[in-house]
């Protein structure tokens, strides 16, 4: 075989990237995954993982040095002295934002599987059949039952801790054991079910975190620093999980500092070659040739390259036939909820610090409820005592205030929701030939925003959640709007949407290119809809039917 | 809702592990030596106001942990501009009020006359975050307290003694006996 041809390429190493990769690799492909940033090795490049809080010189806090060189990343927690370097340098990777759009990403190995917030939630035919429902969008062109084999698939592999609940819209899975909810939630999540007569619910958070050692790796040590990467490979990675599985084989090539500035267009047979690579340490190009591409350079990287590719054949790109490659971007809207206090329990208290808080799944818009948009939202949230940063009346300094704050303060709860975003044709991204970023490559426009379905939403999504808190006895319930900007929960969703139709979607129901069928994108990019669960689940169990497709196809010499 | 209450709001979503708005201060330009901004008699100085708010009882005090310098590093990399120039000046202004009061500087007081003006100082400044406008500086009595609140309970010995710190957890317990006294947990 010569030294650039493999049997499969797979463009990104993140979630989707990793799976691609592992998939391929243990079915006898050849893979080269090709990822833009540095290596970041398990364990030995965590460098920040074991540190104790008085070792950072700001106490993880953010320099003016860091908000002036992250104005993007400074818009929300993300930005800070912790986690810095696992967050893109917007200097040399900047994007055009026509509206407001916090895009923030992860440019090395592993992505942002190091550090997503590793909630893990099917969906289900609510969330499959609603755009056909409502009549808006267009199809998703796969069914629940198409997707359940792959997610349970991909639980067992990536380890899910959680609760079976019988709920139909959020159908149970593959679980390790479920992390205990505190004495409060357990007593606020049985109010909940009672006074909403088993139509609400709060669940303990499903969660990408061991609760028993699985296969290698260890199980959670519950010390909640899951984003600084993981000693005990205790959450799922790339590098605590999929990068290591597909290592094993011998058929993994990783490559870092490889950017992929196209996918090589074959006009006659309709395929792609391979890829060209421009690689960030040297500026040199090569290419790379594959049987099988699989774009997962995350949602709108993945378009970008698609836009990218094919231009002489197609001028706004490859996929861009449909007239929407780039459109119908999505999020998810949260930021609003309400919390209170909480009387009583202060003989209670928690050992460990629990990377999971608990959930309350969609219960708007089902049945027959009906609200005035449509959709719906969960809560994530949880309950805590307070902490040494709480005011104490009537006690402002001294050693009598000093010692109040070494005890737990009150307890308090809150939740907050997570909202569904409608796919919007209007919500597009577009490549801006003028602004380029390090490389010289053209960067991303981003031009989009919530509207009335969601703003309306939101309404409910801080109403419901005062009215839930108070019903179960919460006291002092305040309601919040902290405010949203699109792409803050940093789960961009389509630009490359799966569909039925050709003229009308870029991807089929097996994630594959309608222009080049060897080419399946299988990240965020090829959400049809958005659903309101935390999407990176669904990616794994996405890639690994597509994975299967693709070696099917190759077999058959479909593809 | 404030910035702090949508911050904390927030912090529900990591696990409720961030240190509150407030205390997130956006901290100058590296360039800046500690040295341009305090002198080291200043330094010492905030030692001793951070430990007049955080004495030694039966565990260490504030300036055990040496918060002054933790103050100095945060105002000179984490403050905007104008921030510091608020902190700067408070140095002398609460040198001002103690010579107003006692007819002597900071230092020179005894440890009960550094309470009564430590606590005036809180008084004012608790005033004047109920008065004043979103999005105004706070006063610079209330940076110094935040950051010897943060500077403390974060620092090895607050962590460690003031409060209960656990590097390494192994397990959890949603729901255990808690008697008044206990320590609470260090945020790690």
């Amino acid at each position: 075989m010569a030294e650039n041809v493999y049997d499969a390429i797979v463009v990104g190493s993140g979630i989707s990237g990793g799976w691609a990769a592992k998939e391929l690799t243990e079915k006898g492909l050849k893979t080269l995954m090709l990822e833009r940033g540095r290596n970041i090795e398990h364990v030995k490049d965590y460098v920040n993982a074991t540190k104790a809080p008085w070792e950072f010189e700001h106490r993880g806090g953010r320099t003016q040095e860091m908000i002036e060189n992250y104005p993007v990343l400074k818009r929300d927690y993300v930005l800070n002295e912790r986690n810095l370097d696992y967050w893109v340098n917007e200097k040399e990777s900047p994007y055009v934002e026509v509206k407001r759009f916090d895009w923030y990403r992860g440019y090395h190995v592993g992505g942002r599987s190091l550090t997503w917030g590793r909630q893990s939630y099917r969906l289900s035919d609510l969330d499959f059949e609603a755009n056909a429902k409502d009549g808006i969008a267009v199809d998703w062109p796969i069914r629940y039952a198409d997707l359940a084999p792959w997610y349970s698939h991909a639980e067992r592999f990536a380890g899910i801790s959680g609760s079976k609940e019988n709920i139909p819209h959020l159908p149970d899975g593959e679980f390790l054991p479920p992390m205990d909810m505190n004495c409060v939630e357990k007593d606020v999540a049985a109010r909940i079910k009672a006074h909403y007569n088993n139509n609400r619910h709060m669940i303990i958070g499903r969660v990408a975190n061991l609760t028993q050692a699985h296969s290698n790796r260890t199980n959670c040590q519950y010390r909640n620093h899951c984003w600084l990467g993981c000693p005990f490979g205790a959450y799922f990675s790339t590098q605590s999980a999929t990068l290591p599985a597909a290592m094993a084989t011998g058929n993994l090539t990783l490559r870092p500092f490889s950017i992929v500035t196209r996918v090589l267009y074959d006009k006659d047979t309709k395929k792609a070659r391979g890829v060209e690579v421009l690689d960030a340490e040297t500026n040199q190009t090569y290419e790379y040739l594959a049987k099988v591409v699989f774009l997962n350079a995350s949602a709108l990287n993945s378009t970008w390259v698609l836009m990218n590719s094919a231009t002489d054949v197609w001028p706004e790109g490859l996929g861009s036939s449909s007239g929407e490659l780039g459109h119908n971007l999505m999020d998810h809207h949260f930021r609003t909820g309400a919390n209170g206090t909480v009387e009583g329990y202060e003989d209670k208290y928690y050992y460990g610090r629990r990377p999971n808080g608990i959930y309350i799944p969609r219960y708007r818009n089902i049945g027959d409820d009906k609200r005035d948009y449509i959709r719906g939202f969960g809560y994530q949230g949880s309950a805590g005592r307070e902490g040494w940063s709480r005011e104490i009346a009537e006690m402002n300094v001294g050693g009598e205030f000093k010692d109040a704050l070494t005890e737990p303060g009150q307890w308090t709860m809150g939740i907050n929701g997570f909202g569904e975003t409608l796919p919007y044709h209007e919500n597009k991204i577009s490549l801006d030939q003028n602004v380029k970023d390090k490389w010289g490559l053209p960067v991303l426009a981003i031009d989009a925003e919530i509207k009335e379905n969601e703003r309306k939403m939101r309404k409910d999504m801080s109403a419901d959640a005062a009215e839930m808190l108070e019903m179960a006895g919460i006291k002092n319930v305040q309601t919040y709007d902290a405010g949203y900007g699109l792409g803050q929960g940093i789960h961009e969703m389509g630009t490359a949407r799966m569909g039925r139709d050709p003229k009308t979607s870029v991807l089929n129901g097996n994630n594959q290119v309608w222009d080049a069928l060897n080419v399946y994108v299988t990240d965020g990019a090829c959400m049809t809809s958005a659903g309101n669960q935390n999407p990176s689940l669904t990616y794994m169990a996405l890639t690994a039917r597509a994975v299967d497709h693709a070696v099917n196809e190759l077999k058959r010499q479909n593809i | 809702m404030n910035r702090r209450e949508a911050i904390s709001a927030v912090a529900w979503l990591m696990g409720g592990t961030l240190i509150s708005a407030d205390l997130l201060v956006s901290c100058t330009s590296r360039k800046l030596e500690v040295g341009d901004l305090f002198q080291q008699e200043q330094v010492a100085l905030l030692n001793e106001v951070g430990d007049t708010i955080l004495p030694a009882t039966s565990t260490p005090g504030a300036k055990a942990a040496n918060v002054g310098e933790f103050m100095a590093v945060m105002v000179r990399d984490c403050y905007a501009p104008e921030d510091q120039q608020i902190f700067v000046e408070g140095i002398t202004k609460l040198n001002e009020a103690s010579d107003n009061e006692f007819g002597k500087n900071f230092m020179e007081l005894n440890p009960q006359q550094r309470t009564t003006l430590v606590r005036a100082l809180d008084a004012e400044q608790q005033e004047q975050m109920r008065t004043k406008e979103e999005g105004a500086p706070n006063h610079y009595f209330r940076m110094i307290k935040e950051l010897t609140l943060l500077g403390f309970f974060s620092s090895e010995v607050g962590a460690t003694q003031a409060l209960r710190f656990e590097a390494v957890p192994g397990r959890y317990d949603g729901c255990m006996p808690y008697k008044k006294g206990d320590r609470a947990w260090a945020v790690s």
